[in-house]
């Protein structure tokens, strides 16, 4: 690593070279703007044209109920957080602990194996939206003693054992993916099984499995509004509340609209965060 | 007779078509290594250097014969492995560096999760060694950020942090460029010269020749010639031994 060659001067090829690239990269520049002007021009020229369009306009985007809905959609919507950042972080616990049983090697841990497998197996072959029902209606009524009765409470439990199985898949596939010879040097280096997937194995299945692990938290954002079916004063139900009430479709548009903007910035904050490690710990490999 | 290590009658098999014990890959093999010895491994491709290597450090398991470390037996399905692999470092071919780790955290891990050695110390003396095989600059590194040489010091590094009274090199410098052999070659060569015991795997017969105090060749899982090198390098008495030599050797 020495400093830069003294009195260096491109050369005039390299100055050349320079002055194609640059008029390259304008050239493409432009190209991409008029593409996407066109592009833009089209779609909105068919929406705006298409014979329907005026009682679109009027049902699904009216300003004013718009404004008239937000306050509620917002109450709403704050209960969709809310469940979302409570089952989040359980969620996560739970998936690993499911990936991590999958993969014990103790004997003692052979039927907490059998039942980590039974549990992902059923639990995905279930709609969420009917583990939501069973929960939310069945659970109170076998009128368990010390466990609260709200259907808050009984919605996020069943998000957190709906979401847990797909998680636990997720983390399992990582966990799997991670090179036998990264276990033979922790072997040789006379780490326990559990000293070998604390420190060598999950760190590195977590880094590879974050894409399709912010899929599944954006799919859970998303499905915080099924408890809308049983009742739950969420985005959704405040929306459908004050559609039906108005005739007007428009709080639809607007708890579409909320639900989008809590999902793009996690989608933009997971991928800073896995380039910036990317950087860090592959420089040479990619 | 003091040895360190005795391996006696080993016996290993892999399954062929999926048949167990169908491919003999050791074969009856005897060896023993008394402390301070530098055992080479030398025989051509699948001759079973590696696979004895990972037997030693007990990665797998032997279909028959005995290995004792300090004259208790290691491959009794009893022993636990972790506490005999405290005892002995190894070091791949390939490296195994943890990626996800900088190179400091790399040497610091097994001392301190394994050998219950306090954070600062750990790091204390990986800084020392790391320094004195001239890696000083890379500690805080991931270690693809450093050329093969580089990491392969990294790794015999991490294999020494822990004091090992053993230490197993599978074909260390096979994967290197021959410039990057060199900076390798001359750690082994210190650490043989302070005396530490090792077993090794090389095809670098030069190498072989001036570190060795005892050189082994193996053929199809055998050892069919060992003793000093100038003797089985020098002069060998087995045929096989001469031919392999002629073509490893780059000489009329
Ligand atoms: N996991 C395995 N399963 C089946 N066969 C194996 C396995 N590992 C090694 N072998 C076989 O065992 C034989 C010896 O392999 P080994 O890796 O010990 O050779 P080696 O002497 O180290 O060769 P090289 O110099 O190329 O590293 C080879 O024939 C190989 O195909
Ligand atoms: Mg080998």
């Amino acid at each position: 690593m020495s400093g830069p060659t003294t009195h260096w001067q491109p050369s005039e090829r390299e100055l050349a070279r320079r002055r194609t690239r640059s008029r390259q990269r304008r050239h493409r520049v432009v190209v991409a703007s008029i593409a996407t002007v066109i592009a833009l021009v089209v779609l909105g020229a068919a929406l705006v044209l298409s014979p329907g369009w005026p009682r679109v306009r009027a049902t699904f985007l009216d300003l004013h109920h718009a404004k008239e809905s937000l306050p509620s959609i917002v109450d709403g919507f704050w209960l969709n957080v809310r469940m979302f950042l409570i089952a989040e972080p359980i969620i996560l616990v739970a998936g690993l602990a499911l990936a991590l049983a999958r993969q014990a090697t103790s004997a003692w841990l052979v039927p907490v194996r059998g039942l980590a497998v039974l549990y992902t197996d059923v639990v995905r072959g279930i709609p969420t939206l009917l583990l939501v029902f069973l929960f939310v209606f069945g659970m109170p009524a076998l009128g368990l003693a010390g466990i609260p009765n709200s259907i808050f409470f009984w919605a996020t439990v069943a998000l957190v054992v709906s979401y847990s199985a797909y998680v636990a898949e997720v983390l399992r596939s990582g966990i799997e993916s991670v090179h036998p010879s990264q276990l033979a040097s922790a072997e040789a280096l006379a780490l326990s099984r559990a000293q070998t997937m604390r420190h060598v194995v999950v760190p590195q299945a977590v880094r590879r499995v974050v894409p399709p692990l912010l899929n599944d938290f954006v799919s859970l954002q998303k499905d915080t509004a099924l408890v809308a079916s049983v009742g739950l004063f969420d985005a959704l139900f405040a929306a459908a509340d004050y559609g039906n009430f108005n005739f007007n479709f428009t709080p639809y548009v607007v708890a579409a609209l909320f639900f989008i903007a809590m999902t793009v910035p996690l989608a933009r904050l997971c991928d800073v965060l896995a380039r910036r490690l990317a950087r860090r710990e592959r420089a040479g490999a990619l | 007779m003091t040895s360190l290590l005795e391996v006696r009658n080993v016996r290993k098999t892999y399954p062929r078509h999926g048949e167990p014990g169908r491919r003999v890959v050791l074969d009856d093999l005897s060896l023993s290594v008394a402390p301070g010895d530098v055992v080479c491994l030398i025989g051509s491709s699948g001759s079973g250097k590696s696979t004895l290597l990972r037997c030693l450090d007990l990665l797998e398991p032997i279909d028959d014969g005995v290995i004792e470390l300090r004259g208790r037996e290691i491959s009794d399905p009893l022993v636990d492995p972790r506490v005999v692999r405290r005892e002995i470092g190894m070091v791949f071919q390939a490296y195994n560096l943890f990626p996800h780790l900088s190179v400091l955290d790399n040497c610091t891990l097994a001392p301190r999760r394994v050998h219950g050695m306090p954070a600062a110390a750990a790091k204390d003396k990986a800084r020392e060694l790391l320094d004195r095989f001239g890696l000083g600059e890379h500690v805080d590194k991931h270690p693809d950020r450093l050329s093969g040489g580089q990491q392969q010091r990294v790794a015999l590094v991490r294999a020494l942090c822990t004091d090992p009274a053993l230490l197993l090199l599978d074909e260390i410098t096979a994967a290197l460029d021959p410039e990057l052999v060199g900076e390798v070659l001359d750690i082994v060569r210190s650490l043989a010269d302070a005396g530490t015991t090792m077993v090794l795997a090389t095809h670098e017969m030069g190498f072989a020749r001036e570190v060795a105090s005892h050189v082994c060749f193996l053929d199809g899982g055998r050892i069919v010639e060992e003793g000093p090198p100038a003797q089985v390098l020098g002069a060998p008495e087995q045929a096989r031994t001469r031919e392999f030599l002629r073509r490893v050797l780059p000489q009329g």
